[in-house]
């Protein structure tokens, strides 16, 4: 078993014209790793995860995923896409296609594909395996895109933004569904906006933003949000009353003498992560 | 040598694929495989004299018809439906798997010639049964046929697959593609006698494969005798292997050089 990292960038610049997209960037993924990309519109997000892909190529950098310039091209780029699994932001295809023809048909163009009744199942689909694409609601479309990304039994899956459109319902059962790839031993690159699927998925999340990567660390880290000021609030004489401290135990037990006993209504709230977020990303002051 | 039996292996698969998504498309199944055979009646019920001793303006028609169903089934609908799988993600998707371009192509091609047996098929079928129809019973002529259906295939295919990167999107694709479809039928002859059509129009078509196409299906389904009032006096069958031949080459050139997976 090899120890190489899944993914590995360095210096990754992307040029539209004169417009920089990505201004150098530095990535690490290891094997078996979730690593979320976090980013708002226009940060670059997309263009380093389409580079990774192999779907655009970079003006200048070091890129290997799964030890392998994405760029190469002709049947070693063949052998390779074997090992890699993408899920694409949106994608309309095989619309008079049932469920099970479409992902029938993909498990012919891999090496060691899955069992297409596992994939279906695994990705709640089996009681619309004969629906037409059409037919399906964004969120089934969404595990039927999720199906053809995995069919090929990927060491490295990339989904790009999977659970747009879908039901807090939808979203806690693909997550199930994630953590299970990542148990069988499947690398994976998520780029989301949602800052809770990050938190709930990810081991370490990257925020680029400008095309450049602020930070890297895992969810509970992230921006210092370990040891931001947190906010103690409780009520006193009938009237809520807050503090922001860096040491909110000291603050619990001197409150807890104050009362001799319980605190009423005490909250202790440590910035989310989403405020963090959009302080790095300069969107909050 | 295991590498080119996959890729012909996928490229079948690909072709049963399309094919069954085809067929569940109304509108491609009666614009595409059915709308030569309904012109076939439109016409053959208008003009129903002769143009020639024994030959029906229905026999001259469905040798026409013929030819532009080659057209129909290649080319109008490969430089229709590759842009709206560029749009819809059809072809983003196959990027990013391990299939082969040549796949692809192998399954367009097998596509169009399945359609195009189908659609000749319907045509003879409809030919014979409604408008008497005379069908070749020399085995020549029907050894030129199939070379002539096979190679204008081709030719129709590779120069759909070219002209895919000319739409900008898939919903405009059929509003740039129609119209040079039927320009060129008009000018080659399919509707009218070729003979009859102003000397410009025939120099003009005579550039492109329809002109040549048409000319062919003649010489397989008018009595040959009719040579004598083509443009040269003659069927030019040598020539016409050489026309498409020519026009198969650079095609096939040109949709291997400038084939997009996407837009960007």
């Amino acid at each position: 078993m090899s120890t190489n990292p899944a993914i590995q960038v360095r210096g990754l610049v992307k040029k539209y014209g004169d417009k920089t997209a990505v201004a150098g960037i530095d990535l690490t993924v290891e094997q078996g790793e979730i690593f979320a990309l976090l980013g708002p519109n226009g940060a670059g997000k997309t263009t380093t995860v389409e580079i990774l892909e192999g779907y655009r190529s970079a003006n200048s950098g070091e890129i290997k995923v799964l030890g392998f310039d994405p760029a190469t091209k002709g049947s070693a780029a063949q052998k390779w896409r074997n090992k890699i699994g993408i899920v694409l932001q949106s994608a309309n295809d095989a619309a008079d296609l049932t469920v099970i023809e479409t992902v029938s048909h993909f498990a012919n163009y891999f090496d060691n594909p899955k069992g297409t009744h596992h994939v279906i199942n695994a990705v709640g689909l089996s009681d619309k395996e004969n629906s037409k694409t059409r037919q399906l609601s964004g969120g089934q479309r969404r595990r039927l895109d999720v199906a053809l990304g995995i069919i090929g039994s990927p060491e490295l899956l990339f989904l790009d933004e999977p659970t747009t459109g879908f039901d807090p319902e939808a979203r806690r059962s693909f997550w199930d569904l994630i953590r299970t790839l990542k148990s069988e031993g499947t690398t994976i690159l998520l780029t989301t906006h949602y800052l809770d699927e990050a938190q709930e998925l990810a081991d370490r999340v990257g925020v680029i933003n400008n095309g450049k990567i602020i930070e890297i660390a895992p969810p509970t880290t992230l921006g210092g949000r370990n040891n931001a000021p947190a906010k103690v609030i409780w009520l006193e004489n009938g009237v809520n009353k807050e503090i922001l401290t860096t040491n909110p135990t000291d603050e619990v037990i001197k409150l807890n003498k104050q009362f001799n006993g319980p605190i009423p209504e005490l909250q202790v709230l440590r910035p989310n992560l989403e405020e963090i977020y959009l302080r790095m990303i300069g969107e909050l002051k | 040598m295991k590498n080119f039996k996959d890729t012909l292996r996928i490229g079948v698969l690909r072709s049963f694929l399309e094919l069954k998504q085809f067929m569940r498309q109304r509108e491609s199944l009666v614009f595409t495989l059915l709308f030569p055979v309904i012109l076939l009646f439109i016409f053959g019920s208008v003009f129903q004299d002769t143009i020639a001793p024994g030959v029906t303006f229905s026999q001259y028609f469905v040798a026409g018809m013929i030819a532009s169903g080659l057209v129909n089934t290649g080319f109008q609908q490969l430089a229709i439906t590759i842009p709206m799988e560029r749009d819809d993600g059809t072809l983003k998707r196959l990027r990013g798997t391990p299939m082969s371009v040549t796949s692809y192509f192998i399954g367009k091609a097998l596509l169009v010639t399945i359609l195009m047996i189908i659609q000749t098929a319907l045509l003879l079928f409809f030919g014979s049964v409604v408008f008497d129809l005379n069908l070749p019973s020399d085995s020549q002529l029907w050894w030129n046929f199939t070379w002539l259906v096979i190679l204008g295939s081709a030719c129709s295919t590779v120069l759909g697959i070219a002209f895919s990167v000319v739409p900008k999107s898939g919903r405009g694709a059929s509003a740039v593609v129609s119209p040079i479809v039927i320009i060129l039928q008009f000018f080659s002859g399919v509707f009218f006698v070729f003979t009859s059509l102003p000397d410009w129009m025939q120099q003009f078509a005579a550039i492109f494969p329809l002109k040549w196409l048409t000319q062919g299906m003649r010489s397989v389904f008018l009595p040959d005798d009719f040579a004598t009032q083509e443009v040269a006096q003659s069927w030019e069958i040598g020539k016409t292997a050489i026309v498409l031949l020519i026009w198969l080459i650079v095609g096939l050139f040109i949709a291997i050089r400038t084939f997009k997976w996407s837009r960007e």
